[in-house]
């Protein structure tokens, strides 16, 4: 079976990412990005008959969609939470194609986003049920730092196996600082950020710097991804879903086979392969960067360089927007902000942009391919896409 | 003594002989009479094979510290007059990894790889933890 070009992206919205929530609640946000996007694609409430939702981290409740739905007053023929945590948004897109190319609705809605801060996201969560998950038992006695500490572990045995160093793991950090710099959007544009920053900052979880490790926010975003009938119709450029493949690991590293080769080993391989591809072809990475790590083992794992090669790839390669490997262009999640799953959204929203050809001052000329991958977990999750444009 | 505040693991019934085992000194892993690979954490069946044919065996608790990482900022205020300590993944001579804490030497003491035993910390009356150390 194949979803190449089952449905196509024709919308998008997103909020500026902010530092704090200022009175804002979840539904609020949803509700303003998912107007944006209905009317970003030229459609109408009365055609939205699909919703994806990506919860909020923090803010946990049952039954998303109908929550949304009354708020908006849509009464959907299919809808669902997609609960791949950083994957969520990427996750959401083949899962909107895989239901229109079913016939089962023309026009999905996909929404996520919260309102949140570094505060929200730290505090302490013992008071939260489920004490009977192997984490509660087997990791949380010994003190992890949220999943800071694992990424960490991740990259502690990469540089163990293959040399990487911590330079070249900041490269990613202040290359992507300079691509936030031409995104007004971005949570910290009009910072320049140099790798001795970057290396100068505390060390909070060896090997990792503060500067390496996602900021928690407020913001939010949404896709409307529609049947190849309306994203003709549409008056906006279709952006089409070319290739899609997923897969997962587990929760906890101690679980995994290896902790430095991910799943997108895995997805990257199943996207390209059905898009017809090669990565040479690809003009935009556009991928989850929760830490500098998580880049690294992305562009070994989805072939962009051998494994292990990952800090000689970075170092050679300028990832700027002006670059020979535009890599996130908007500033990734590490300088536009993470606010919650919709951070993993980002990395769709701008790829469209891109590939739409409305990226402004950042915009990549010739951009016709890009590939997105969204990372849920300790690279627990991992979705690959290839999008493109006619 | 002060009270514990730290998170403490609340046993299940599947995992109770493991922690009843640190209790008593020793580490037990569980091993599937299937197809004889040692399994942690503790399941009702086995993660390799689902045979749920499974038995408990007393472990060498030796190992290789597979990674770490020094934790500086605590996230949880309970440890954080423990910072910075090392939070890491132990390669068991068994198979199985786990997570843990290596104590018992400096943060600067401690490599990917090197050999450690197990340590086993009465952390309260009722339950002790499985921590290494350098061996």
């Amino acid at each position: 079976m194949t979803l190449k070009r089952a449905a196509a992206i024709t919308g998008i919205a997103e909020m500026r990412p902010q530092k704090s929530a200022d009175g804002l609640s979840t539904l609020g946000i949803w509700a303003d990005v998912s107007r944006q996007a209905i009317l970003d694609a030229g459609l109408e409430r009365k055609d939205i008959d699909g919703l994806l939702i990506g919860p909020p981290i923090v803010e946990m409740t049952a039954m998303w969609p109908a929550h949304l739905g009354e708020y908006l007053g849509i009464h959907p023929a299919y809808q669902n939470v997609v609960d791949l945590g950083g994957a969520s948004a990427a996750g959401m897109v083949w899962r909107a194609a895989a239901a229109i190319q079913a016939g089962l609705c023309n026009a999905v809605l996909c929404v996520t986003g919260e309102a949140s801060d570094v505060e929200t996201f730290y505090a302490p969560r013992a008071r939260r049920p489920n004490q009977q998950l192997p984490y509660r038992e087997f990791e949380a006695p010994y003190g992890p730092m949220g999943v800071n500490s694992g990424y960490a572990l991740i990259a502690r045995r990469h540089i163990h196996e293959y040399g990487t160093t911590s330079r070249q793991l900041a490269k990613v950090a202040a290359d992507q600082r300079t691509n936030a710099c031409a995104n007004p959007e971005a949570l910290f544009y009009g910072s320049p950020l140099t790798i001795d920053d970057v290396l100068a900052s505390p060390l909070v979880v060896d090997p990792l710097h503060l500067l390496e490790i996602v900021r928690p926010c407020t913001g939010g975003a949404a896709l409307l991804i529609v049947s190849p009938e309306m994203a003709r119709r549409s008056g906006q450029t279709p952006v089409w879903l070319l290739g899609a493949g997923e897969s997962s690991t587990g929760m906890m590293l101690s679980q995994y086979e290896t902790i430095t080769t991910s799943p997108i080993a895995v997805s990257a391989p199943k996207a390209f392969a059905m898009a017809g591809v090669a990565r040479s072809d690809i003009d935009l990475i556009s991928v989850y960067d929760c830490y500098t790590i998580t880049v690294l083992i992305t562009l070994e794992d989805a072939g962009f360089c051998a494994k292990g090669e990952g800090g000689r790839f970075i170092e050679e390669h300028d990832l700027t927007y002006r670059g020979d490997v535009p890599l996130n262009t908007h500033g990734g999640q590490l300088s536009f902000g993470q606010p919650g799953l919709a951070g993993g959204m980002s990395h769709v929203t701008e790829a469209v942009r891109q590939l739409q050809g409305r990226s402004g001052e950042r915009q990549v000329r010739n951009c016709e391919l890009a590939f997105v991958n969204g990372n849920g977990g300790i690279m627990s999750e991992q979705v690959s896409l290839v999008l493109g444009v006619e | 003594m002060a009270e514990y505040q730290k998170p403490l693991p609340a046993p299940s019934e599947v995992s109770r002989p493991f922690w009843d085992g640190l209790t008593a000194g020793e580490l037990r892993l569980q091993k599937c009479e299937e197809c004889r690979r040692h399994i942690f954490y503790p399941r009702s069946l086995c993660p390799h094979c689902l045979s749920q044919r499974l038995g408990w065996v007393k472990a060498s608790g030796r190992g290789t510290l597979y990674s770490y990482t020094v934790v500086r900022r605590a996230m949880n205020p309970a440890f954080q007059t423990d910072v910075p300590y090392v939070f890491a993944i132990v390669q068991l001579q068994e198979g199985p990894r786990v997570t843990t804490n290596v104590v018992n030497c400096t943060p600067e003491d401690v490599q990917v790889d090197m050999p450690v035993k197990a340590f086993y910390d009465n952390i309260t009356p009722e339950m002790t933890l499985l921590k290494f150390e350098p061996a």
